[in-house]
């Protein structure tokens, strides 16, 4: 079985503020790592891998660095990866994003099935697999806990959806997003980090891919426009109680028999 | 639209590496001395606003971008998620918000309803304030399947063309949005925590970015219809009406077009475990318990008040609590009638969670934790002291009470 992952480089740490004052992001250094819930697709292709053969590459869009993720992937076991990176595709959206890895993995070689994590941890939007399959004219299938290869040409995959528990059989080629916490994602290895062939990245900018009309890749072909950003709100009708603890304590409590909560 | 340009002449060795440090999204690399743009940029314009006067300055592109015509595509429809075990209370919620929103466009609100022998469901919809529930009642759409779903809900967007598209943010919602969306090539917004409307049907859409430590402004400016996902719980289910207007349409679509290679196997139905985000009274832990053993002081506040035992991100992660009790942005969503948190720091992650609560008391011995920016009452003080103390005067008014 041969299987795409598409994976993210995500900012190192999601602690960043908005000054109230000016709405300038405020971030320590810029430090960036894979995208955690993808670890746990990288492992689920691995261990298809393993059980039934073939090949697993990663694939990723965004600035030149990001070729660290795909560098991880490897060194968790990927055999290699495609790195999508061109300044049109700067400031997409989920759906600009989707329809340029459409076009990426057009140009690659055939594949059985993509892998998606369940969503990326600077986005959170849990998106981009569901638009990619509708891109591609795949069928996909989201949060998924388990893929089985029991009949030739079909997976079968049991979905965690929402109430129920769903299994199904579903026709190759086809995407999977794997739900997050469903195995151990194995550690990079350093040997395999100190043994990555020299061909085992390409990359692809717009003049590799088929559709080559800027408006429809990054902020041109987005159809969601990010009009501000600003710090959450605050709760301005709020009450400071002051006192000994045992005040507090009598305090809270006499809120908790106004509002009827106890006696 | 726009795009950004770097003045080449006033990029020198002295100011390179300030502009750099100011793109927080590694959108600008130097090479050769030479300043670049990378696709990491996200147009946020904080390099033209913070970094050198007129070294990079935002220019209107030339050709102009066809402007659709928006008085085409009216009403706000909500996609009805239900199962085998009903109708999910966050499409009601939905149906709450879509006629605020219909108020200010005079539009209609709709209710899209796709399953197998639905329509008595369909019909208990009206009363929440649905002008018009659309129902496609066909056997081989009994279960959830992708394509076809998918299909229908193309079909009912054809026929209908409606404006917007709200649809609950459950795993089947996640899904099934952004396939319907790419087929349209139009925006989606998810998990949204504030909806408004605009006079020119434009909704603006915010939600929570970065681990929700910011907040982000989204519109959908020229395309339609213009879909956005909201969790359970971050709006209020409308009164039903006691003699509804609504009406029901049946639709018909043809039958190859719910056709699928996809088979499903089984389903099962998950147990029906203890779900913090259904509960009306919450005792919340965090990192201000210093020992697992500690606990039992915030699981005996909780019985006291009857109240469900949930935690912050922290002690789910170090396994002190099951994930299923953690609140916040990767746990639940919370929308409590009285959120007690003790120890617990306020991370935007958590917060998002539940400041949609309507009484939230928050102890915490650190005077400028996050927590009080949502808290209804700041409690700063030392919750190993302050909670034995409480649990005796709650039993007291318990005791009291009684006799």
């Amino acid at each position: 079985m041969d299987i795409l992952v598409c994976v993210k480089q995500v900012p190192g740490s999601s602690d960043v503020e908005v000054d109230p004052v000016t709405g300038v992001l405020k971030r320590e250094g810029f430090s960036t790592k894979l995208n955690p819930y993808d670890l746990y697709s990288i492992e689920m292709a691995m261990s298809l891998r393993e059980k039934y053969g073939g090949t697993v590459r990663a694939i990723t869009m965004g600035p030149p660095q990001a070729k660290q993720a795909l560098l991880e992937t490897v060194w968790m076991g990927a055999d290699g990866g495609v790195l999508l990176t061109d300044r049109a595709f700067g400031g997409a959206d989920c759906l600009a994003t989707s329809y340029a890895l459409s076009q990426a993995v057009h140009k690659m070689s055939s594949y059985d099935l993509i892998l998606c994590g369940k969503q990326t941890t600077d986005g959170d939007t849990a998106q981009v697999g569901s638009e990619l399959s509708e891109e591609l004219g795949i069928p996909n299938i989201g949060n998924a806990i388990s893929i089985k290869l029991e009949r030739e040409g079909f997976i079968t995959v049991t979905q965690n959806l929402d109430d129920r528990i769903v299994t199904a059989e579903i026709p190759l080629p086809c995407l999977v997003c794997v739900d997050g916490d469903i195995n151990s994602p194995r550690l990079p290895s350093y040997k395999r980090s100190k043994q990555v062939p020299q061909n085992a990245f390409t990359s692809l900018t717009l003049k590799d891919i088929e559709d080559q009309d800027k408006t429809h890749y990054g902020l041109l072909g987005s159809r969601t426009n990010v009009e501000r950003i600003f710090p959450p709100e605050k709760n301005a009708d709020r009450k400071t109680l002051t006192g000994t603890s045992s005040e507090l304590a009598t305090q809270i409590s006499d809120i908790l028999k106004t509002g009827k909560f106890i006696g | 639209m726009a795009h950004l340009v770097i003045h080449k002449e006033l990029v020198n060795k002295e100011n390179i590496d300030k502009v750099l440090k100011i793109c927080p999204f590694g959108g600008l690399e130097s090479e050769c001395d030479e300043l670049l743009l990378t696709a990491g940029c996200k147009m946020c314009g904080l390099c033209i606003k913070n970094g050198p006067h007129g070294m990079i300055t935002k220019e209107e592109d030339q050709t102009p971008v066809v402007q659709i015509d928006k008085s085409a595509w009216k009403g706000i429809a909500v996609y009805v998620d239900h199962s085998s075990s009903g109708i999910h209370n966050v499409t009601l919620e939905l149906i709450g918000k879509a006629r605020e929103l219909a108020s200010v466009t005079k539009e209609p609100v709709y209710a899209l309803m796709i399953g197998h022998n639905i329509t008595q469901a369909a019909q208990s919809l009206l009363k929440y304030g649905v002008d018009k529930v659309y129902v496609y009642d066909y056997p081989a759409l009994q279960d959830f399947l992708m394509e076809p779903y998918a299909n229908v809900f193309e079909d009912f967007i054809q026929k209908v063309k409606p404006s917007s598209i709200l649809v609950g943010a459950t795993n089947l919602g996640r899904t099934l949005a952004p396939r319907v969306a790419a087929r349209f090539h139009t925006g989606l917004t998810a998990d949204c925590t504030k909806l408004e409307m605009k006079e020119n049907s434009d909704i603006v859409q915010i939600r929570p970015a970065f681990g929700g430590n910011i907040m982000a402004q989204i519109i959908t400016p020229n395309s339609r219809p213009q879909f956005a996902t909201v969790r359970y719980k971050i709006f209020s289910a409308p009164a039903p009406a006691a003699n509804p207007a609504g009406s029901l349409e049946k639709m018909t679509i043809a039958d190859d077009r719910l056709k699928t290679l996809v088979r499903i196997l089984s389903v099962k139905e998950k147990e029906k475990v203890m779900d913090i985000s259904e509960a009306d009274v919450i005792v919340a832990a965090g990192r201000g318990f210093k020992t697992q053993a500690d606990l039992d002081m915030a699981r005996e506040l909780a019985d006291i008040l009857g109240a469900q035992l949930a935690c912050s991100r922290p002690l789910a992660e170090s396994n002190w609590f099951d994930a299923k009790h953690q609140i916040g942005l990767s746990g639940r969503t919370v929308h409590a009638k009285l959120l007690i948190t003790l120890g617990i720091a306020g991370k935007v992650q958590f917060t998002a969670g539940m400041k949609g609560s309507d009484c939230i008391i928050a102890v915490n011995s650190d005077p400028h934790a996050q927590i009080f920016d949502v808290a209804h009452y700041a409690v700063v003080g030392d919750l190993y002291e302050i909670v034995p103390q409480l649990i005796t005067l709650c039993k007291e008014a318990k005791a009291h009470a009684l006799s």
